[in-house]
């Protein structure tokens, strides 16, 4: 580790905490229904998809209401996209040629992409055309996470009402999540993207004659439009095989902080827009004090793991100056690298900018606890929110116990019918990442995938559920994920990660909304300070550690000591 | 709950037309209109020939060449229509087998110090277009003698290819090896 390498993480992580609070503050107006300076444009879009979709947007929906618009939409989004994957060779914009896609992939990646995780079992340049990547891809990554950020608002007023029975309308919030928050922005990263060096072309490839004389075929494609959503909108479904350690995808040091920036800026925002919309402010900086410490952490220990290099390499002749090169970019330099690593896995991203397979047992433990850490550091758009917001709930009422009063949260009581959802939302994590990990690595179609032996070859599994079931969608990818096990199960646990969580959370939406929003007394556990974020980090890490500890203990802490040992597999 | 289906699909099909075709084909318009070196792929062209991308790697195997990193991409190194890395954990029998055997070519070929990680790794995306500074002076002598030059040229040629980090702080310090390497070709012209 080096002082300018934490330089350059601390500067990135600046650069966001400084747009934290004017990106909040106009989302929460946005999510007001106010007018904004872009109301101009998008007001009159806006009003005619209504009219044609028929949505009054003054009408309001109940919780249920509410979450039956968001499976619909997430329904005719995995139809619409799942058509294209497979029609993909009479589609237009198929420069290169490719045949529609098979069933079981066309099913893992439409079920990745509507369900925010963009798990990668394909190679995108030897996969899909131009069409599936821009109509297709690019779509879920704005639709997937505009439904994330409704969601956490449709949330955050049943803090603020009381007595009421609605939440807000899931389309009219989806419509402006989307119109008015994802798609400016998406255009001004984009064109710095393409600025920083990112093509944009509907060429699919062009021949080079090397200097020796050889034919090399350069895959291309409209990267830079999908690469900024991708960032913008946590997905992480990159446009090439290797993701944003392409040099297409992610071409030097300066594209690296801006995509870190672009993947941390909006749902850090919505965190902010959330203490806006309930009134407080304090909460909101509370909740991000407690992501921003695990997210440090994690970072630190992934940047520490990593310049500390591979002792057997070492061993033979390496110079351990570089750490562990295998699998890594120059251009990102050590810190770029461990900074990407540890913000794409807090968050729900899951783009990677170095290949996570071969990092350090220890380096490869910190991005896949950091999601099974629940993706609230701080998570994906929307889906980290609404996962902290659970979290707190489960530290207040942890807190309630010790004291022998009835938990509050922002003014509203938390009671058993609070808790038997929060329970359900935070248990289905683990039972489809142990589940799933525990059948697989004793069934040979589960074994079959795997590259690495020993240790390694459990961390390739856990990873991939981990990433499946938290909806990021890094792997550890030697694994061969694209049979149909591996894409049937995977597809399953995102499935679960993402709707099995969402219903439960809105129904605590919908019980809370119902509620008298009860004045603070002298008995309050006050929820923004120092104290409750401690007691936060706590109950993530004693969740998180608890749960996964034993699976891990055969992963990647036993790989560490073995590989501290010498001995190879 | 069917009243919700007009909704479902119209704003279905409504913002795949905004975000799916009218956003990245603007993006595209603007691209190739502002930024058309970048949005076409950062090519490099010696005349009409285009030689490479400033930001793809390419397979370098001749002694008068400096070599890039190693390449994991199948069938051949540096295939640019199908990135991969080598996703070799690090106790992998493998990775150690395929290290031994690069440090003892390099040690055969005559390095004296330890070696650059970066010359014996492959990299992320099997496309990585640089190296480290060591790992280019350690192949200095190689190519001075192969091209009849005095490592002193060679080694000149490096250091004015070689990236600085911008300020001191931001970018990593590098070797793009094409660049390098069209430069020592143009030298002797």
């Amino acid at each position: 580790m080096t002082l300018v390498g934490w330089l350059q993480i601390s500067l990135t992580l600046l650069a966001v905490l400084l747009a934290i609070k004017p990106l909040g503050l106009y989302m929460s107006h946005v999510f007001a229904g106010e007018r904004t300076f872009l109301s101009p444009v998008f007001n009159p879009v806006e009003r005619a998809f209504y009219a044609v979709a028929g949505i009054n947007q003054n009408r309001e929906q109940s919780w249920i209401a509410y979450t039956f618009g968001v499976l619909l939409f997430s329904i005719a989004g995995f139809l619409v996209l799942y058509g294209i994957l497979r029609l993909q060779d009479i589609l237009p914009l198929n420069p290169q040629g490719f045949p529609g896609v098979a069933p079981d992939l066309a099913f893992n990646t439409a079920v990745s992409f509507i369900t925010n995780t963009n798990w990668q079992s394909y190679g995108g340049e030897t996969t899909m055309s131009h069409f599936s990547q821009m109509a297709g891809l690019t779509v879920q990554n704005f639709l997937s996470a505009a439904t994330g950020m409704a969601i956490a608002v449709a949330l955050s007023r049943a803090f603020v009402r009381s007595n009421m029975t609605t939440l807000g309308n899931f389309w009219v919030d989806m419509t402006r999540a989307t119109l008015y928050v994802l798609l400016p922005l998406a255009v001004i990263v984009a064109l710095l993207f393409i600025a920083l060096g990112m093509p944009q072309t509907l060429d699919g490839s062009f021949t080079a004659t090397t200097l020796e004389g050889a034919k090399q075929i350069i895959s291309t494609g409209p990267v830079a439009s999908q690469e900024a959503i991708k960032q913008l909108g946590t997905n992480g479904g990159g446009f090439f095989n290797v993701n944003a350690a392409h040099p297409f995808e992610n071409p030097n040091a300066f594209s690296n902080y801006l995509g870190v920036f672009s993947m941390l800026v909006v749902s850090s925002a919505m965190v902010y827009a959330f203490g806006q919309i309930t009134g407080n402010r304090r909460q909101a900086w509370a909740l991000l004090s407690a992501m921003a410490i695990l997210l440090i952490i994690g970072i630190g220990a992934v940047y520490w793991a990593e310049t500390s290099g591979n002792p057997i390499l070492t061993q033979l002749g390496v110079d351990p100056l570089q750490g562990n090169m295998e699998g890594k970019e120059i251009r990102f330099g050590p810190a770029g690298t461990a900074l990407y690593a540890a913000v794409t896995t807090g968050l729900s991203n899951g783009g990677v900018n170095a290949m996570h397979a071969s990092l350090t047992p220890l380096g490869g433990l910190v991005p896949m606890f950091l999601i099974q850490l629940g993706e609230v550091l701080p998570g994906g758009v929307g889906s980290g929110l609404y996962g902290m917001v659970i979290f707190a709930i489960l530290a207040v009422f942890v807190a309630g116990l010790m004291v022998g009063r009835t938990p509050e949260f922002l003014g509203k009581k938390i009671e058993s019918r609070e808790m038997k959802f929060a329970m359900l939302a935070v248990l289905v994590l683990p039972l489809a990442i142990l589940g799933f990990t525990a059948i697989s690595a004793i069934l040979p179609v589960g074994l079959a995938g795997l590259l690495n032996k020993g240790p390694h070859g459990l961390s390739e599994i856990l990873y991939a559920y981990t990433s499946a079931a938290g909806n990021n969608g890094s792997a550890f990818a030697g694994l061969t994920a694209n049979s149909i096990w591996y894409n049937t199960t995977l597809g399953i646990a995102m499935l679960l990660g993402r709707f099995a969580y969402i219903v439960p959370v809105l129904a605590i939406a919908g019980s809370l909304v119902g509620k008298q929003k009860v004045p603070a007394s002298a008995g309050t556990f006050p929820t923004d300070g120092p104290l409750f974020v401690g007691l936060l980090i706590g109950i993530i890490i004693i969740l998180g550690g608890l749960q996964y500890f034993p699976a891990l203990a055969l992963g990647p802490i036993v790989e560490h000591f073995l590989m501290l040992s010498g001995q190879t597999f | 709950m069917l009243n919700q289906l007009r909704p479902a699909i119209v704003l279905t099909l409504s913002l795949t037309v905004v975000t799916g075709l009218l956003y990245p084909l603007g993006i595209t318009g603007l691209g190739q209109t502002l930024l058309a070196t970048q949005a076409n792929s950062s090519q490099i062209k010696r005349g009409d020939v285009i030689v490479g991308s400033s930001l793809i790697g390419q397979n370098f195997t001749s002694d008068k060449y400096f070599w890039p990193r190693l390449s994991a991409t199948s069938p051949d190194p540096y295939n640019a229509a199908g990135s991969s890395g080598s996703n070799l954990g690090p106790t992998s029998a493998a990775l150690v087998e395929r290290v031994k055997g690069s440090v003892e070519s390099l040690k055969t070929a005559g390095a004296t110090v330890a070696i650059p990680a970066d010359a014996v790794t492959s990299s992320a995306s099997g496309l990585d277009p640089d190296i480290s500074v060591d790992y280019a002076m350690l192949q200095v002598g190689r190519v001075a003698q192969a091209r009849g030059l005095s490592p002193e040229e060679v080694s000149q040629q490096v250091k004015a290819n070689t990236r600085q980090a911008v300020l001191g702080i931001f970018g990593e310090v590098g070797v793009n090896v094409l660049a390098l390497n069209l430069a020592l070709d143009d030298l002797k012209k």
